[in-house]
């Protein structure tokens, strides 16, 4: 069977984790990442997930859910209560992006960020000769139906963490058949970051 | 697979004979007490299947099956039975009716052995405390040591709460459904409303009204109130909207519209099965429970128990934000808790709507499962 994009990210987010971790996916979805977690790392597997069809799903695999939105899910978590805070393609949906990110980084002793790169040279490519807003298989939503409220770029991301002062641990660039080694901002569809405060 | 659950006879045990009775969190003591209690499916050899069941503030012990002799209708059956949720070909399902009751369980209406005549107001307050260390008690006496579950919707779920509150380590998966850790002002007034309206029925009589008239106006009163605040408006728009009975006369204080009707023929069913004493204690009871400090909670937390706590969007009696701070109070203490807010539409009784029962049943059935 062919991997998806996702299967791949999962993948690489599975390698990062290590085994027996506390782990707390914001924005977990169905929870196929943290089921992955708990079945091949031993994970201690929480999510926060606002969809409800989403949490049915996570409570069939036998995963804890909090049913929140991730801009206002975090207040009660104890300072510093898991391994591993995991951000996967979730971030871009945020209101309140440096709030959640500092959450993390507070509940969490490490943070897992994965998203998509809007500087990926076929977005740039409609863009550019286009005119047009990216539509690519990394970002697949019209203007006026995605979920996307952030746009950033793998450069873009790092020069946040700079002014935040928050450090990158580790880097992974992917395109839909694995990992990208040469220009990320320009060839890579998602990037996989973990930081720290 | 047959989903039906046969005829289940309602049992009854009997404890605290002895004169020192049972001991009450007001310090006064009871005795003898008498539980009516329901099972259904079968204790497995190391008794680890059993999951209690807890009623709600009008509720009993039949939560499933058909009627007999002088049961009231099961007010669980769709949650109850083979193949369902609380699935009977796995699990031994309990349900006991609180002290307190009208149901078989010793309370107001009961007699009083010091006088041979019913309790009535000289009935000792009770507590949700109470209401589960009696429990416990049958509990033991039907040899389990731990519960699999512990479920219930309102009262049952602050039941619930409670049990794990009381018994940390005699339960595994805690289910509080439209609940709370305390009632709010606004719920105990509404409680307090039903309470004034019996005690204003001259009938009522100080509570000693039993071999008369029971004060059966205030109770409908009580109970009209209160049937108000389980429903949402959008289910009372589609319900009733501003229809009109069909005898109606216009100009003049009879029934001119289906809700008022309604809310009349509520009240007066309910008086048939309710003992207006009962609803005083009861209330009370649920007015006085509050678990919000947190204090319950070993300081080690809460190794090997797991909580699913569910709320309703259209539940205004019991708000989704008081299920949320349950969620809260756990996670601060790092206890293993999921929690979902099910979008239905029928406020505060959806848990007991058949219509609405997909996803509950669906969150309770794969929450009780999952492997350890």
């Amino acid at each position: 069977m062919k991997l998806t994009i996702e299967r791949l990210d999962h993948q690489v987010i599975c390698e990062i984790v290590g085994t027996g971790s506390k782990v707390l996916d914001l924005g977990c979805g169905n929870g196929d990442l943290l089921h992955l977690l708990a079945e091949r790392r031993g994970a201690k597997a929480q999510g926060v997930e606002l969809n409800n069809d989403a949490i049915h799903a996570c409570v069939e695999k036998g995963l804890s859910v909090f049913h929140s939105d991730i801009d206002s899910g975090l207040p009660h978590y104890p300072d510093q209560s898991f391994d591993y805070v995991i951000l996967n393609q979730s971030l871009q949906e945020a209101k309140k992006v440096e709030t959640v990110i500092s959450e993390a980084l507070r509940v969490g002793k490490k943070v897992i960020i994965g998203f998509p790169n809007f500087a990926h040279f076929e977005a740039r490519i409609r863009m550019f000769f286009c005119g047009r807003a990216p539509i690519v298989s990394s970002l697949p939503y019209e203007w006026y139906s995605t979920p996307n409220l952030r746009f950033l770029s793998i450069k873009d991301f790092k020069s946040f963490c700079a002014i935040k002062g928050y450090k990158i641990l580790v880097s992974h660039f992917l395109d839909s058949q694995g990992p990208v080694r040469v220009l990320p901002n320009l060839f890579a569809q998602n990037a996989i970051f973990v930081i720290t405060k | 697979m047959n989903k039906d659950i046969g005829p289940i006879e309602t049992k009854s045990f009997t404890f605290a004979e002895s004169s020192h009775g049972f001991k009450l969190e007001s310090g006064r003591t009871l005795g003898p007490i008498t539980l009516a209690y329901e099972t259904y499916g079968r204790l497995n050899e190391d008794k680890s299947n059993a999951i209690l069941v807890m009623h709600a503030f009008s509720g009993n012990a039949h939560v499933a099956g058909p009627v007999i002799g002088d049961q009231d209708p099961a007010w669980w059956d769709f949650m109850v039975g083979p193949g369902k949720a609380l699935d009977t070909a796995k699990y031994f399902i309990i349900c006991i009716n609180v002290i307190g009751g009208c149901k078989g369980s010793t309370g107001p209406s009961s007699i009083n052995p010091k006088t041979g005549k019913p309790y009535g107001t000289d009935f000792p307050i009770i507590t949700i405390e109470d209401m589960v260390r009696t429990q416990k008690v049958l509990i033991d006496h039907l040899g389990i040591k731990k519960l699999h579950g512990v479920v219930g919707g309102s009262m049952g779920g602050m039941l619930a709460l409670q049990w794990v509150a009381c018994y940390p380590d005699s339960v595994e998966c805690v289910i509080p459904i439209a609940a709370t850790l305390k009632h709010s002002p606004q719920q105990i007034a509404f409680n307090e409303v039903g309470r004034q309206a019996i005690m204003a029925d001259s009938l009522w009589s100080n509570g000693n009204y039993y071999g008369g008239d029971s004060p059966e106006k205030g109770l409908a009163v009580a109970r009209m109130v209160g049937h108000i605040t389980y429903m949402s408006n959008d289910s009372m728009e589609e319900k009733f909207s501003r229809r009109l009975t069909d005898d109606h006369t216009g100009f003049k204080f009879s029934a001119d519209f289906e809700v008022e009707g309604y809310l009349q023929y509520r009240g007066q069913t309910f008086v048939k099965r309710f003992d207006a004493n009962t609803y005083l204690y009861i209330t009370k009871a649920m007015d006085y429970f509050d678990l919000s400090d947190g204090q319950w909670i070993p300081a080690g937390g809460l190794p090997g128990v797991r909580f699913l706590v569910i709320a309703f969007k259209s539940d205004w009696l019991y708000p989704s934000v008081q299920s949320q701070e349950m969620v809260r109070q756990l996670q601060m203490r790092q206890i293993d808790a999921t929690y979902c807010e099910i979008d239905a539409g029928y406020g505060h009784d959806s848990f007991l709507i058949e219509s609405e029962a997909e996803k509950q049943s669906h969150l309770i059935k794969h929450f009780l499962a999952k492997r350890k």
